[in-house]
């Protein structure tokens, strides 16, 4: 196992490197005059010569290059342009924005989709199992920013149910500690903003996780019922265990683990979604810091937000990675893919 | 009539039972027949044969122009307007229909040219092996070390917003997962007995390869092509939303949707018929293409 770890994480280096290869282009290898680029046409050339020496945009590539990455294991993301603050200080209040989404998310994701599966395998070819998978392929086919509009459109218009912009109530005092809205709010015992994050959440993550919801259903049906087929599923039926001890004690406990990587794969997919579903909610995440970066030129924080999202995901992949070695032992390990 | 001389026949005595008589097998006879009776294929290839009809036949299934403006600002949808129309008065409906081009283009181009791209990279990795795979293997790990959308937004924020390079975009983004699947296909046929014999031959690599590996890799190439599709349709009203796609007055779908956001409470229909464009033209491709991955999975099969 702990040849495996290390195995993976030698992988893990050619792989870093080229995503920093890659978002060092998104500023650095702008084609033309990145500078130009950078701060628009209207631009007077004593601010393109400002920008160009900024970014060190008038050295060569490759020492761009080995500066951008000697910066980054620094830990300096660079400075944005609009706000002249440093990006990694900046960023840390989004991050946990986004993370609170995307926990939230999932966990409605697995909640929902887990059961529905289960219930699906269970009664298979039913109405109920058609409905549910009807669901579930809609829902994979649903574009999310669509889905978001339209739950605003509807739950926060028509029927003036939820809120559907931002994290909290602007009007409410509340103070950042950890920047987990709903952890700040327990810590600080204040359960009338724990209700109203609460609220703010719901729309959000159930539009970010309407599409892992909708792919661990399906997992979890299909990987059901392999599993139930098998005998040790009829030795439990044979000796006269009650359906659902056997399907929620012994199906599952074997059929989750497919399961659960598509839940780790599904967890990192969610960082790309949220850069959608953050713009639409104005949800203050790093989602929809890249999202404004985006329409006012403001690359290096496009590219350190891309970097720091990526960095996430592959890190998620690793454990997703590891924790499915770990839990299922007649995995090769790292024998080829 | 003919002063040609008969070549002597040396070739097998005709069959007992005249052809016509015999049920003909083949495969792709088994596949027309298996496709027929999978319900989610047929619906699915419906929905999309609809769609592609409905880009053809765009200029004489409306009257309008989809850039026409007129004075009937957000008007809720009519005999004159089916869909309503949109904030600066264009017939949403129009709008809509054109859309189906820009999509279908973009799905049809991208995924193109993933599958050349990816399914090349993957038939020399799998096949040559060594340094190359590694190499490869490598990149393609890098692609996919990013969520998708976002290795699309840093492309385009490079190259800046255009739909060709959203297109260039998504064809990149799309790349390692035909290229892994194609990798590990070649890798399991390359084992298999008949290019053993083949290479026993002494046929040359290049034949091999073109000849009886890559037909015997189409098929989950083709089905993944199909779901890949959906999700590059996806993905382009992604980037058009984001503003990052097609640009205005482009009727392209995620770019109606990023303008009608802000007309929610005025016009929902602004927002209702693009989304659902784009949710149906999805969910042709993903039934068809569970559809097509049903009829060729062997495991499958009765």
């Amino acid at each position: 196992m702990i040849s495996y770890i290390i195995r993976r994480l030698i992988m893990l280096i050619p792989v870093l490197i080229g995503m920093s290869i890659i978002t060092f282009s998104v500023v650095h290898a702008i084609p033309g005059d990145p500078a130009r680029t950078i701060v628009g046409d209207k631009a007077t050339p004593a601010q393109i010569q400002e920008i160009r020496e900024n970014l060190g945009l008038d050295k060569p590539a490759y020492i761009q290059y080995f500066t951008y990455v000697k910066d980054i294991l620094q830990g300096d993301l660079g400075t944005s342009l609009i706000t002249k603050q440093e990006i990694s200080k900046e960023i840390k209040p989004f991050l946990a924005a986004t993370t609170e989404l995307a926990v939230v998310a999932m966990l409605i994701a697995v909640f929902f989709g887990v059961n529905l599966g289960i219930l699906s395998a269970w009664k298979q070819n039913s109405w109920f199992d058609y409905t549910a998978m009807l669901i579930a392929l809609i829902g994979v086919s649903m574009p999310i920013f669509w889905l978001g509009l339209m739950e605003q459109w509807f739950f926060a218009q028509e029927l003036d149910l939820l809120p559907s912009n931002g994290r909290l109530d602007p009007r409410m005092e509340f103070d950042a500690i950890t920047n987990f809205y709903s952890i700040d709010a327990i810590i600080q015992g204040n359960w009338y903003a724990f209700q109203d994050v609460l609220l703010h959440l719901i729309l959000p993550a159930v539009a970010l996780g309407t599409i892992p919801m909708a792919i661990i259903a399906r997992m979890t049906r299909s990987s059901m019922l392999e599993v139930m087929r098998s005998d040790y599923i009829r030795t439990a039926r044979a000796k006269g265990l009650g359906e659902f001890w056997v399907i929620y004690k012994h199906t599952l406990k074997n059929a989750f683990i497919p399961v659960l990587t598509v839940v780790g794969l599904q967890l990192g997919l969610l960082l790309g979604g949220a850069v959608l579903t953050e713009t639409i909610f104005s949800w203050p995440g790093v989602g929809r810091y890249i999202f404004d970066a985006i329409n006012a030129r403001n690359y290096p924080v496009i590219q350190s937000g891309i970097l720091i999202l990526a960095t996430i995901f592959v890190l998620i992949n690793l454990i997703v990675d590891l924790l499915y070695a770990w839990v299922d032992p007649r995995i090769q390990y790292g024998k080829g893919e | 009539m003919s002063a040609h001389i008969q070549p002597v026949p040396f070739t097998k005595p005709e069959p007992p039972i005249s052809p016509e008589k015999e049920i003909v097998e083949s495969p792709f006879r088994d596949f027309v027949r298996a496709f027929l009776r999978h319900r989610s294929a047929v619906i699915g290839s419906v929905i999309v044969l609809s769609f592609l009809l409905i880009a053809i036949l765009a200029p004489f299934i409306t009257s309008y122009e989809y850039t026409a403006r007129s004075q009937a600002l957000l008007q809720a949808p009519s005999v004159d307007h089916w869909f309503g129309t949109d904030e600066m008065g264009r017939d949403l409906f129009t709008r809509v229909i054109y859309g189906t081009r820009i999509s279908l283009w973009v799905g049809l181009f991208a995924i193109s040219g993933s599958i050349i791209v990816g399914s090349l990279l993957g038939l020399i990795a799998g096949f040559y092996g060594g340094w190359r795979d590694t190499m490869i293997s490598r990149i393609f790990d890098i692609l996919l070390a990013f969520p998708s959308i976002l290795l699309a937004i840093a492309i385009v924020a490079m190259l800046g917003r255009s739909l060709s390079n959203a297109l260039l975009a998504i064809a990149i983004i799309n790349i390692p997962t035909f290229g892994r699947l194609m990798r590990s296909r070649v890798l399991s046929v390359k084992s298999e007995d008949y290019i053993l014999a083949a290479r026993a031959m002494g046929m040359k690599n290049r034949r091999i390869l073109f000849h009886h590996i890559l037909p015997n890799c189409w098929t989950p190439i083709m089905v993944q092509g199909t779901l890949g599709f959906a999700t590059a349709v996806i993905e382009a009203a992604a980037l058009g939303f984001l503003g990052l796609g097609a640009q205005p007055p482009e009727p392209e779908w995620g770019t109606m949707l990023a303008d009608a956001r802000q007309y929610i409470q005025l016009a929902p229909w602004t927002m209702i018929f693009p989304g659902v464009a784009v949710a149906l033209t999805v969910l042709g491709f993903n039934l068809l293409g569970d559809g097509l991955r049903d009829i060729f999975d062997p495991r499958m099969k009765q």
